[in-house]
């Protein structure tokens, strides 16, 4: 039977991104529901945009007013652009982790990462991402109905999913296919003869280079499409409609959220109960959250500590505890990249497949040795494969794998305090249980080799780094 | 006596020996699946998009000269392979191989809709998806998963990098990344990763047992390629670029008695849109000199007959320069097959026919997936089917 305590940091490792080391000692009391309504409130705003495009970048492109006049810039007046873009898209991913880290709307920001994915999009523009972003960041909490509209109606995702191509002589069935197989029902819920229909319905989607939708009613596809059985004079809109209408839309998200946040085997009695439930609530996120969040089973023993953390969990978990400023924040993005988790760069149009593929032989090598490095204990040696996407081969050519020295100052008196009143000797089987939700745990006899036991503050920071350090570690 | 007493003297040594032992012999159970004078697989993967109509020239056709006028390579600065074709003048060791019966050419290799993003388009070269398909998992992993189960470590396909590629990720397997089999053996040598990794006792989290069975095959692999990769130093001079020391690594496993069947190694970057001759020139020279040392090294060993290298690149570029002196992503592309023991020498195929071309591409002549299942089938001794999903026609260079 779990401790009250191992399911509120259960709660708070999959609603949000783990606990913070000055509220670990008050998971112990507070209930499940309790703690959970103190989470949904303090996500209850809205969140403030980001807006890291750089002044050069914002006032180029929000001074062109049509895509026509794009192409009178010159190559290198566009590779500027790019390569602007590029390093702003790293300002996007820190400002992002930093909010993941800090922000006191966890379950929002969790949440948005979870549709980040879902909705992934790799579009070299930070003007589009951003406001992808931020789109997703409005609507993590609310509505998929508004969220699948405006996510579609996004430039980033018409870009990248080619509907500004799809016009009436030349329809481009991709952004219809994939909003079908991947944003709403799934595969094998639907026969090409959709794709194509539906693709006919969304001709004249399209963009402006302020990051505006347009609707090019010249480009449009008027005929009468038959959709899912349905007949008519169907736009973009209807298809979507359309698509909310279907309950195995409802199925397909709740599916994906049960398996990112709960548990990645299905349990299919408990997700036609959930989605049944999302699809009367005419798709509310937070009710769909709040039926999983206080049901009983989700704290079931088998639902406890074997999800792995994606490498921004893993990241943000650890910084989450132990409050640390980074002399290089750009580190954070060699992780990244040497994991297989670049924010705006998902692997492709389906997202990060997650679970065991996070996992080879390097990567849990390197996942290991993260607190370490984080803590000054270890140089990071490791040399992420090259992104021609981005590099555009003009960079990183010469570049030789070098040691990086990261260093950090923490604040360890926010850590230590946490174990305050607890007695020396039960001093490592507290932070164990802090720590770790598996049942598995470290044995204390090795703990005890490696630990140093000089004084409490330098034993609570080993014994620490040595079990986030481990195997379990990278479960939650 | 499982191992020579060599080997054993160099791991006793180590202060872990004791803890470590049941782990080290058991790395070396699967010594027998490759015993020596077994076939040995080297996938070089071009990253970024070499542009292969300036690598291999059709020397006597005008419409190539006309699309590059710029950065056509003349018929006179090309080393000349038959009458129409010569191969890119920082190549000498290439067209050596070629005129020793050791190189094969394939020319237009691809597969249907194309997709011009590096990153989706090499993900596709390395699952083996068709182009409009995800799959998660790469075509040697799932060799790995074919040939593997019940594998005690990863060994059996290793990549030179610090980070693992799609294509050495199994659903089950997963192959392993070692930069520098010295590194890696520091890195996983910390006692207590040892410690906690022999004190683990499977249980009822099948989770946590699959991350430590990774752990442990890491652990046990980073001695066992270690040991394996100072048995036979190279005595051959190697380029001291990237690629120089990523084969030489490659060829002391090679000549060792590790159980690894392929090996993977990228160069890059090939993306060559300005001022494409410099950047080419310098990635074919660091490549000639690389793979000359390795050829000779695999032939003073007797080991060439045992060994094929694979190239591939994730497009290749399109047929006319662009303003930059460089050209743009294009399509099909042509691989070479280097090593003792091909079927097929020299052109394999025909060369693309620049008068068919779609919107200024080439037209694909042969589906990459009929390469890679006549490799798993004829050289690994594998179900290339169960692999690739789907019966491929065999080919017939090796």
């Amino acid at each position: 039977m779990s401790t009250n305590q191992l399911k509120n940091q259960h709660l708070v490792w999959r609603a949000a991104f783990g606990p913070m080391a000055e509220n670990a000692s008050e998971l112990q009391d507070v209930s499940q529901k309790e703690l959970y309504q103190i989470l949904l409130k303090t996500s209850a705003k809205d969140p403030i945009p980001f807006n890291v495009a750089s002044n050069l970048f914002d006032g180029t492109l929000k001074g062109i007013q049509d895509v026509g006049r794009l192409q009178n810039f010159d190559k290198d007046e566009k590779k500027m652009l790019r390569k602007q873009s590029v390093k702003d898209l790293k300002n996007l991913n820190l400002t992002w982790l930093t909010e993941m880290i800090n922000s006191e709307a966890q379950i929002r920001e969790k949440m948005s990462l979870f549709w980040h994915g879902h909705f992934a999009c790799r579009v070299i523009n930070i003007y589009f991402q951003q406001q992808l972003l931020n789109m997703i960041r409005d609507n993590a909490l609310n509505n998929f109905s508004n969220l699948l509209r405006e996510v579609s109606k996004s430039a980033a995702m018409l870009s990248f999913l080619n509907n500004q191509q799809n016009k009436k002589q030349h329809p481009n069935e991709n952004f219809a296919r994939e909003v079908m197989e991947l944003f709403t029902m799934g595969r094998g819920n639907y026969t090409e003869d959709d794709v194509k229909e539906s693709a006919r319905a969304f001709t004249g989607w399209g963009f402006n280079l302020q990051g505006e939708f347009v609707d090019r009613p010249f480009a449009h596809d008027n005929g009468r499409k038959t959709f899912l059985g349905k007949t008519g004079n169907f736009n973009g809109d209807d298809i979507i409609d359309i698509l909310l209408e279907q309950k195995q839309t409802a199925k397909f998200i709740t599916q994906k959220i049960y398996r990112y946040f709960v548990n990645d085997t299905p349990d299919i009695e408990k997700i036609e109960w959930l989605s049944s439930r999302f699809y009367q609530s005419g798709y509310n996120i937070k009710n769909l959250l709040t039926d999983i969040y206080t049901s009983k089973w989700f704290y079931d023993d088998k639902n406890i500590g074997n999800h792995i953390k994606s490498p921004v969990e893993l990241l943000v978990g650890i910084r989450r505890f132990i409050l640390m400023e980074l002399d290089k924040p750009e580190v954070q993005l060699l992780f990244e990249r040497a994991l297989g988790q670049v924010l705006f760069y998902p692997p492709n149009v389906a997202g990060w497949p997650g679970g065991k593929s996070w996992i080879d032989s390097s990567a849990l090598m390197l996942r290991m040795r993260i607190p370490q490095i984080l803590t000054n204990a270890d140089d990071f040696i490791v040399k992420p494969k090259d992104d021609d996407d981005t590099m555009m081969g003009m960079e990183g050519v010469d570049e030789k794998p070098k040691e990086k020295q990261v260093n950090s100052i923490i604040n360890w008196t926010a850590v230590t305090k946490v174990f305050d009143d607890t007695p020396r000797e039960s001093l490592m089987q507290k932070i164990s249980e802090v720590v770790l939700q598996t049942k598995d745990k470290i044995s204390p006899v090795i703990l005890n080799r490696y630990i140093d036991k000089d004084a409490k503050d330098v034993y609570i920071k080993t014994t620490l780094v040595e079990l986030m350090s481990t195997p379990e570690y990278q479960l939650c | 006596m499982l191992f020579k007493r060599k080997e054993f003297l160099q791991i006793g040594s180590l202060a872990t020996a004791s803890l470590m032992l049941p782990k080290f012999l058991k790395a070396f159970e699967g010594k027998a699946i490759v015993p020596p004078g077994n076939k040995v697989l080297v996938v070089l993967q071009f990253s970024g998009g070499n542009d292969g109509l300036n690598t291999i020239i059709p020397v006597r056709n005008d419409i190539y000269y006309k699309s590059r006028p710029k950065l056509g390579i003349e018929k006179n600065n090309a080393l000349s392979l038959t009458d129409e074709v010569g191969i890119n003048p920082a190549l000498p060791a290439f067209k050596e191989l070629f005129d020793d019966g050791s190189l094969g050419i394939l020319n237009g290799v691809g597969y249907p809709n194309p997709d011009r993003s590096h990153f989706r388009s090499m993900d596709i070269w390395q699952s083996a998806s068709d182009s409009d398909k995800y799959i998660y998992s790469g075509w040697l992993g799932r060799y790995l998963d074919a040939q593997c189960s019940g594998c005690s470590k990863p060994t059996q396909a290793l990549e030179v990098d610090d980070v693992l590629s799609l294509a050495l990720k199994g659903e089950d397997n997963k192959g392993l990344a070692v930069k520098d089999p010295r590194r890696l053996y520091n890195t996983s040598h910390e006692k207590y990763f040892k410690d906690i990794n022999a004190a683990h006792k499977n249980g009822e989290e099948p989770v946590v047992d699959y991350l430590y069975k990774t752990l442990s095959d890491t652990l046990s692999s980073a001695d066992y390629i270690f040991q394996q990769s100072r048995l036979h130093p190279s005595s051959q001079m190697y380029p001291a670029t990237e690629l120089g020391k990523n084969l030489k690594t490659i060829s002391s496993l090679i000549l060792s008695d590790i159980n690894t069947k392929v090996y993977y190694v990228s160069l890059g970057s090939f993306d060559t849109h300005v001022n494409q001759e410099s950047q080419q020139k310098r990635l074919f020279t660091e490549l000639n000199d690389a793979i000359n040392a390795f050829v000779k090294e695999l032939k003073d060993n007797n080991r060439f007959q045992d060994v094929m290298l694979m190239t591939f690149s994730e497009f290749g570029r399109r047929v006319a320069q662009n303003a930059s002196g460089g050209t743009d992503h294009g399509t099909a592309n042509n691989m070479f097959l280097v090593g003792g023991g091909l079927k097929q020498k020299g052109l394999i195929n025909a060369m693309v026919d620049l008068n068919d071309l779609n919107e200024g591409d080439l037209k694909h002549t042969i589906d990459f997936k009929n390469v890679y299942a006549t490799i798993l089938r004829q050289w690994l001794d594998a179900d290339d089917k169960a692999i690739l999903g789907k019966q491929y026609e065999l080919m017939n260079f090796v």
